[in-house]
């Protein structure tokens, strides 16, 4: 593993390290200077990379074997008792598993744990249904007093777990399996919990984003620039909840179409989110939903389901490409609709 | 050291007069799981009026015992409980599970003081009695964490989760009672799910097993100074109880899970628990 020493960010190379590997190791960064951070997982210290804080401090860290359930009860407690849990293990199992535990032990008593959710989406593909997690956003939501977090890349799951250390009550924390491929160059954009992140400006259509789809969001506005002309916008809505209902808003003004790509089923997620924003405006736009569509996904590499559910690069240019081609009834006197 | 006739005598009293007031609170409360609060009742007053160290006055007291009342349905136990430690005023029970209140039948952490975890749905407390023993043992500090479970509650899969691994952790700082009324909603313990043999289940999982009459002050006392002492694996503290117990027509009866009462009944059932203390 490539270790670059120096500066504060440059405790890991974010370049030949996997997200779940980086945030395991800005976790470890943390964890020297507030000795109230504790590590918990159910078996998965490897899979999950938060073994990295393990190594480092062992008697911080706590493996409750394959048992979730008390995974996040014993998470609950070790807040109560004035500790700073974050607990790994993989969306599936945080969101499903555990689900009454995160909601009624950690939620509705507000308690500052931190959950590290690997494995979301279709991630790890091979795996199968079982190992998919294309709920858990929607699950999260609806949590009241839970943050939902989606990373875009390893930078940005280093910013999200420096984030969430002072940031008050639960927070999920949604990654990938962690091979996914690298948007930013560095930590210093600017990340903000709850503040999007413009990766593009343009006029023609927003592709709203999160996870791994702001990677090929990107690459996709980038194509569609040079090959039909078009001024694609994309906003990587990293905080599901509470979300950036101004930048969503000033999207739907200034583009009046809105494509939202995501790694989650269609129902509940992202797009449901910045469905509610777009409703609550009172503003009309062309709008569409892209991404598992309400069923069970199928087996695969990760790159061959992104392919499939059209949430990699091409997927996303034919969809933009079938949003600007649909009629919308554009009223030139805007300010009216409101 | 063992508690003295006279704490007995007054443990006693302290156990009467809880038993009163939760007649009191399921009347006004319109209906309450009166029949397990009943049950643990005795357990409550040792806990509260001599075994753990809390202080009404500053109920976030960073050093106080935890105390975690897993079968959270007993809220109508330990809400007057409480009340009679001095967190609130007895009188704000009036509104139990009205409009607005913050007392509901299972109690809420946030709203209520003295409680110290939100339960209600069966199964979660020992998971969070152990991250309190773990997070206390981390940080160098003293205070016990004590866990009252329900015996129809260890049909739960997560009890057993958390069993393991208390004794993988070697935790002596959480005491665990388990309730064992031998009742649950749809009838007796051992017809429903059986728990037999109870006490080797929990021995198979590592602990140390000590079984009591849960209505003995003597034995209770017993159980957790051994408790406290023990220092080679978690103890659990099986306490055989009645449900509904004092109230004569309520004991042992699964229909008083739950139940209302009007003010006739209520001082029949009054009456009972006066009986029982005289005789």
């Amino acid at each position: 593993m490539a270790e670059i020493t120096g500066t504060t960010w440059t405790v890991y190379d974010a370049n030949t390290m996997t997200q779940a590997e980086v945030y395991g190791r800005v976790l470890c960064e943390l964890g020297e200077k507030d000795p109230r951070i504790i590590g918990l997982t159910a078996d998965l210290a490897k899979s999950t990379k938060i073994g990295l804080f393990q190594d480092r401090f062992p008697e911080r860290f706590v493996n409750v074997g394959i048992a979730e359930q008390n995974l996040f009860g014993i998470a609950a407690g070790l807040a109560k008792s004035g500790m700073r849990p974050f607990v790994a293990t993989m969306a599936a199992f945080a969101s499903m598993r555990a689900l009454e535990q995160v909601r009624t032990d950690i939620c509705y008593q507000n308690l500052d744990v931190k959950i590290i959710a690997t494995h979301g989406g279709v991630s790890f593909g091979q795996a199968g249904t079982t190992h998919h997690c294309t709920e858990d956003l929607a699950i999260m939501r609806s949590l009241a007093n839970m943050t939902v977090i989606v990373p875009a890349d390893g930078y940005e799951a280093a910013n999200v777990v420096r984030a969430v250390v002072d940031w008050p009550g639960p927070v999920f924390i949604r990654m990938g399996r962690g091979f996914e491929p690298l948007h930013y160059k560095d930590e210093e954009y600017g990340f903000q919990i709850g503040k999007a992140v413009q990766i593009a400006d343009g006029t023609d259509i927003t592709v709203i984003c999160c996870g791994v789809t702001v990677f090929h969001a990107a690459e996709a506005a980038r194509e569609l620039k040079a090959s039909d002309g078009l001024s694609v916008r994309v906003l990587n809505v990293h905080t599901i909840k509470p979300i950036d209902v101004d930048a969503i808003t000033k999207a739907v003004t200034e583009t009046r179409r809105i494509l939202v790509v995501e790694e989650h089923n269609v129902l509940g997620g992202l797009g449901s989110a910045v469905a509610d924003v777009i409703a609550a405006s009172g503003k009309g736009c062309a709008f569409t939903k892209v991404g598992i569509p309400d069923c069970y996904s199928e087996v695969g590499y990760p790159e061959d389901l992104y392919a499939h559910y059209k949430l990699d690069t091409n997927g996303i240019i034919e969809k933009v490409r079938e949003l600007l081609g649909r009629e919308f009834e554009a009223d030139e006197n805007w300010e009216d609709e409101v | 050291m063992p508690l003295t006739e006279q704490e007995i005598r007054d443990l006693k009293q302290r156990a009467k007069s809880l038993r009163l007031d939760v007649i009191d609170t399921t009347v006004w409360a319109g209906g309450a799981h009166i029949g397990g609060a009943l049950s643990c009742a005795d357990i409550l007053v040792a806990l509260y009026f001599k075994y753990a160290r809390v202080n009404p006055a500053d109920p976030d007291w960073a050093d106080r015992d935890r105390v975690i009342l897993s079968k959270g349905h007993s809220g109508v136990g330990f809400a007057p409980v409480l009340a009679a430690r001095g967190f609130f005023d007895k009188e704000l029970l009036r509104e139990f599970n009205h409009f607005k209140s913050p007392f509901g039948m299972h109690l809420d952490s946030r709203k209520v003081r003295g409680v110290d975890a939100s339960t209600g749905s069966l199964g979660h407390g020992l998971s969070i009695a152990v991250g309190l023993g773990l997070g206390a043992r981390l940080q160098k500090k003293s205070w016990r964490t004590y866990c009252i479970l329900g015996d129809g509650e260890c049909n739960e899969g997560s009890v057993w989760e958390a069993a393991m691994a208390a004794h993988h952790f070697v935790l002596t700082n959480v005491i665990t009672i388990v309730d064992r009324n031998g009742l649950m909603i749809d009838g007796k313990t051992e017809v429903v799910m059986a728990l037999e043999p109870f006490a080797d289940k929990w021995r198979a999982f590592g602990w140390i097993v000590r079984e009591i009459d849960g209505h003995d002050f003597k034995q209770i006392g017993d159980a957790i100074e051994y408790a406290q002492q023990e220092k080679s694996g978690p103890v659990v503290i099986i306490a055989h109880t009645v449900k509904g117990k004092g109230v004569d027509f309520m004991e042992g009866q699964v229909k008083w899970h739950y139940g209302s009462m009007d003010s006739a009944l209520a001082a029949k059932a009054k009456h009972s628990v006066e009986q029982m203390y005289a005789g």
